[in-house]
């Protein structure tokens, strides 16, 4: 179908789209990559927004180290942070995930900041943000505010940002040396969003384990963290299964996505011990 | 404050290397600009929901979804459809490769299908079969079952690379 949407401004700088955001009488979205919210306007799901689009600020864009921290502003696209060297280095996890989101001409013009404020449950880059113990930036009318990812998605495309705020960067520590990031996920097709994915981090403070497409938000699974701390595997999978309530839909059953979670960690520990098989 | 939006947006940019300027409505997408008010019809309006690939077109060097762009984001933009591809010759052998192939049956997937393929040829590296099928796993062909396409960019990829004939 056709776009519907109530009035279109093209954003100068940061100041200027709270501005419009504030001067839109709760009307308001945020325009970035445009690769979900568009979907969204064509189908009618989303109509008459007053859209704010944020996509020509350069300075919301790329990627830096600034001492033990990774930097990657909001606008950077899916395709820049699947090739940028730093993000390679510093966060695998992330360029490793780019390769299972959507297609390449979606990755041409989807934005990380985007893929954070949608919140899509079954979507790479929430989950990768709660492994890697990211800090979501944001500014509003009141000034800039940090939110640690694991308070920042609360349900099913919905966050801690407030309707007047705009994402404006992800910051995570950078990878020690012999830390491991490791993604798994299983989609029917390429480029689908994922029946279960799974995010495994390894470093001197202990295991990460998140997941998505189990439920309304992706989550911690903590039980499953602590297990794999003790070195216990089984008792890992047994907790995982208990930490998760996965939806049954067209795609899936429940009982199918609890089991694909445990396939996913062992396979995820299994090449963390190196075992490739 | 609402009068800072506005439902018509002004937008300068090039269209197949010329300049083009117009006023857009706010919620049109870029295919229909490129279709309804440049008469360029060669990329497909199909599923309107980023999932099909026929609205593939290039901007600004990237293979993007027509569909899943506003034509108002366009100011400034460099936008190059298959109309412009084809009169350039940029692309004319993964063109014969595509007949010489049977890469196409009704041809309605055949322009996004050329842009997405293009992009990977235009990397320069010679992409396996997995890798190809992988760059156009976003765009769907209902005729030919993919592999005469794969063959075609496959053959492509290596008269480029000097290693065959495409």
């Amino acid at each position: 179908m056709k776009a519907s949407a109530g009035g279109y401004a093209r954003a100068e700088s940061v100041g200027h789209a709270l501005d419009l955001l504030a001067g839109s009488d709760g009307q308001g979205r945020v325009l970035a990559g445009g690769q979900s919210l568009i979907a969204a306007m064509n189908m009618r799901l989303s109509f008459g927004d007053l859209l704010v689009d944020i996509s020509k600020l350069s300075e919301l864009s790329g990627v830096v180290v600034e001492g033990d921290t990774l930097r990657i502003g909001a606008l950077t696209r899916h395709a820049q942070v699947g090739a940028d060297p730093l993000a390679k280095t510093h966060a695998p996890l992330l360029t490793d995930a780019v390769s299972h989101i959507a297609h390449a001409a979606i990755r041409n013009r989807g934005t990380i900041g985007g893929a954070l404020a949608h919140a899509d449950p079954a979507a790479e880059f929430p989950a990768c943000a709660l492994a890697l113990g990211s800090t979501i930036h944001a500014e509003g009318p009141g000034g800039a505010r940090d939110i640690p990812a694991e308070d920042f998605f609360e349900d099913v495309f919905t966050t801690a940002l407030n309707e007047d705020e705009i994402l404006t960067a992800i910051s995570l520590p950078v990878a020690e040396e012999d830390e491991v990031q490791i993604l798994e996920e299983v989609a029917r097709r390429s480029g689908d969003y994922a029946l279960v994915g799974l995010c495994l981090v390894k470093r001197t403070a202990g295991h990460r384990v998140s997941l998505f497409s189990v439920g309304p938000k992706p989550i911690l699974a903590v039980g499953a963290m602590a297990a794999l701390d003790a070195g216990d595997l089984d008792t890992a999978l047994d907790a995982l299964s208990a930490e998760i309530d996965p939806p049954s839909d067209t795609q899936a059953s429940a009982a199918y996505r609890r089991h694909l979670a445990g396939v996913l960690l062992s396979r995820a520990v299994a090449r963390l011990k190196g075992d490739t098989a | 404050m609402t009068e800072m939006f506005r439902d018509k947006v002004d937008v300068s940019l090039t269209v197949n290397g010329e300049p083009v300027e117009a006023r857009v409505p706010a919620g049109q997408h870029m295919i229909d600009f490129l279709r309804l008010e440049l008469g360029l019809t060669g990329a497909h309006a199909s599923c309107e929901h980023g999932v099909c690939g026929a609205c593939t077109i290039r901007v600004d060097g990237d293979a993007v979804r027509g569909c899943l762009m506003l034509a108002a984001q366009a100011d400034g933009a460099e936008v190059w459809t298959i109309e412009g591809l084809t009169d350039t010759n940029a692309i004319s052998d993964l063109q014969d490769a595509f007949v010489a192939r049977n890469a196409l049956q009704c041809g309605y997937c055949t322009p996004g299908m050329l842009v997405a393929a293009e992009e990977l040829l235009s990397k320069g590296d010679l992409p396996s079969r997995a890798e190809i099928r992988e760059h156009l796993s976003g765009n769907y062909c209902r005729c030919t079952g993919y592999e005469a396409i794969i063959d075609a960019v496959e053959s492509v990829a290596q008269g480029r690379a000097g290693k065959g004939k495409a």
